[in-house]
């Protein structure tokens, strides 16, 4: 049988689920009394099981960060620019593990799970969930896969705190944190875009205060909403002009207001594919994870302090033209571990394309991180 | 890859154990050396890609930044040393770059191409041309060097800074030690290289 896939990719692969029947205490005050997980693998576990590598995702994303789940998949995991064999997350030296988050809408227990309280989907009902929640509940998937430390802890933007998060909770259970594309915590421009996203949301007629299932639509004027406003924050000014310009679909204005420059009707594109398969609860969950982000605050608000009992060697990676969570912001991180002595190397790479950087095939930005994941191959063996 | 032999000569002055900041580091040869046999740690500051990128294989901890910008990121008296080799003269300020070397490390390492050299001299008062040679091997137009200097001037501006040079060498172009170097540094010194701290006096 031909292969159908790229050479360098992962291939075919099947999304894995586990059940927890634990409960699990979460910040916000309740509690999970049992949930799943989902999650996809990539690569061999050898034997001292020490080159597992966990991959964070980011606000939208899932567990499918690589290959493709169907021989006519179109459309590989969002990841995969980097994961495959001799991508910088080689899966020929590591196991690489990518697990949907609590409250997700793609497999793991989240919104549109059964509330074992009622027997109907959680729906609003769905506990908030903050980044440390994750990493706990990561933490318990970690020992059920039998993984005691993973090699590297890795993730862009959303992901990129969870990496940090890792450093920070379960400072034992890596040896290196890959941080790209993200900040210490979100600033009062970010929250505030995130709240727009929200009340988009929450003002469509569809939305039923989150109980639109029980009324049989989605709010989908509002999820399409918030991904546009969403979208235009993961691409640079240059890269939305390079790309469209001020191009008319027509040639011509057509004085109305139906969609007329190409950026609009991108912009709709997008945002109709995206809220026909994205649960518009959990992306009000995943904005509130983002917006409650802040591992200092359990340290007197010093990320020095609550960077200094961290064990891992730090890689921090930001791209020049992002402004959803700039060079600044990463350099802000890269501050904190200097400031403790922390082994902590920083790339800022030249890049037009905005925060999605971190999703493309830059060479620059390949090439640092496959370097920096030869060195932690090395010591993984 | 044997060591450039003024980055041995750094590396002798280097107490064993210390932490040192590299600021223009290259490939992080010195920093690799260091680590390597003396157990010297430490960061590597560079701003050019290919060199950050070798520095990540050798796994070495560099951080990509400018050196015009400052060293903000580090705090005051965190490096036992701040190495700056042949990179001095390419800053936008030298003088300020020399302040927070000593702002941020007890002691301060430089080197440079001395402009006081006969042949340099010799270039410019007989020629008429820009001094090129193998030290300095560029044109005018397309050198990086905006502020190039003498033995003499680096000493005056230590002067003027109350920064108390603890030890001086020069070297040629073989970076081989002479007597004469000894007795007319800048006239007979290709390379100098200077180890300085904060003088006392305030």
């Amino acid at each position: 049988m031909p292969e159908p896939f790229p050479a360098d990719s992962v291939g075919l692969v099947v999304p894995k689920s586990i059940h927890f029947d634990e409960p699990l205490s979460l910040d916000g005050g309740k509690t999970l009394e049992y949930y799943d997980l989902v999650y996809e693998t990539y690569g061999e576990l050898n034997a001292s099981r020490s080159n597992a590598v966990l991959v964070c995702h980011a606000l939208s994303s899932d567990a499918h960060a690589a290959g493709y789940h169907h021989v006519d998949d179109r459309k590989s995991g969002w990841w995969e620019t980097c994961i495959g064999p001799g991508k910088p997350i080689d899966t020929e030296r590591f196991f690489v593990v990518c697990s949907n988050n609590l409250g997700g809408c793609r497999g793991s227990t989240g919104p549109m799970s059964t509330n074992p309280a009622t027997g109907r989907p959680y729906g609003p009902d769905f506990p908030v969930v903050t980044v440390k929640d994750w990493t706990r509940s990561q933490a318990r998937f970690s020992d059920a896969l039998g993984i005691k430390q993973w090699a590297a802890v890795i993730g862009g933007s959303l992901g990129g705190m969870q990496a940090l998060q890792w450093a920070i909770d379960l400072p034992n259970r890596l040896r290196h944190a890959v941080v790209i594309a993200a900040a210490p915590k979100l600033s009062a421009q970010n929250i505030a875009f995130n709240e727009v996203a929200r009340q988009a949301i929450r003002s469509d007629p569809d939305f039923y205060d989150g109980r639109y299932d029980e009324h049989g639509v989605k709010p989908l004027r509002g999820l399409k909403l918030a991904r546009m406003l969403g979208h235009i924050t993961y691409l640079s000014d240059d890269a939305m002009g390079g790309k469209f310009g001020r191009e008319l679909r027509d040639g011509k204005f057509g004085f109305g207001f139906d969609v007329e420059f190409q950026v609009e009707s991108y912009l709709r594109h997008q945002a109709e594919a995206f809220a026909e398969h994205f649960d518009a609860n959990t992306y009000l969950l995943m904005t509130k994870a983002l917006d409650y982000f802040d591992p200092a605050a359990d340290y007197d608000h010093n990320l020095a302090k609550a960077l200094d009992h961290a064990t891992a060697k730090f890689f921090v990676v930001s791209f020049t033209s992002d402004w959803r969570f700039s060079s600044a912001r990463s350099r802000e991180i890269v501050k904190a571990l200097l400031d403790d002595d922390q082994d902590v190397s920083y790339a800022e790479i030249e890049a037009h394309q905005g925060h999605d950087a971190f999703l493309m095939p830059i060479p620059h930005y390949l090439d640092v991180f496959r370097a920096y994941m030869n060195r932690v191959a090395e010591v993984s063996r | 890859m044997a060591l450039r032999p003024e980055l041995e000569i750094i590396s002798e002055w280097i107490a064993p154990g210390s932490r040192i900041l590299d600021l223009g580091c290259g490939d992080g040869v010195l920093l690799k050396y260091l680590r390597d046999t003396r157990n010297v740690n430490g960061y590597g500051i560079e701003i050019d890609y290919q060199n950050v990128l070798q520095c990540i294989e050798a796994g070495i901890n560099i951080i990509q930044t400018d050196l015009d910008a400052g060293l903000s990121e580090f705090d005051a008296d965190s490096f036992d040393y701040v190495v700056m080799s042949q990179t001095l003269q390419a800053v936008h300020y030298p003088d300020r770059v020399l302040d927070e070397m000593l702002r941020v490390g007890r002691e301060g390492i430089v080197t440079f191409p001395n402009f006081g050299h006969w042949l340099a001299r010799f270039q410019l008062a007989i020629t008429g041309h820009m001094p090129v040679s193998n030290i300095l091997p560029y044109d005018w137009y397309n050198s990086p060097n905006l502020h190039l200097c003498t033995v003499k001037d680096f000493e005056q501006l230590c002067t003027k800074k109350n920064i108390e040079i603890l030890e001086r060498t020069v070297v040629d172009q073989r970076h081989k030690r002479s007597l004469g170097m000894r007795f007319a540094p800048n006239l007979l010194g290709e390379i100098a290289i200077y180890r300085f701290r904060r003088g006392k006096k305030s």
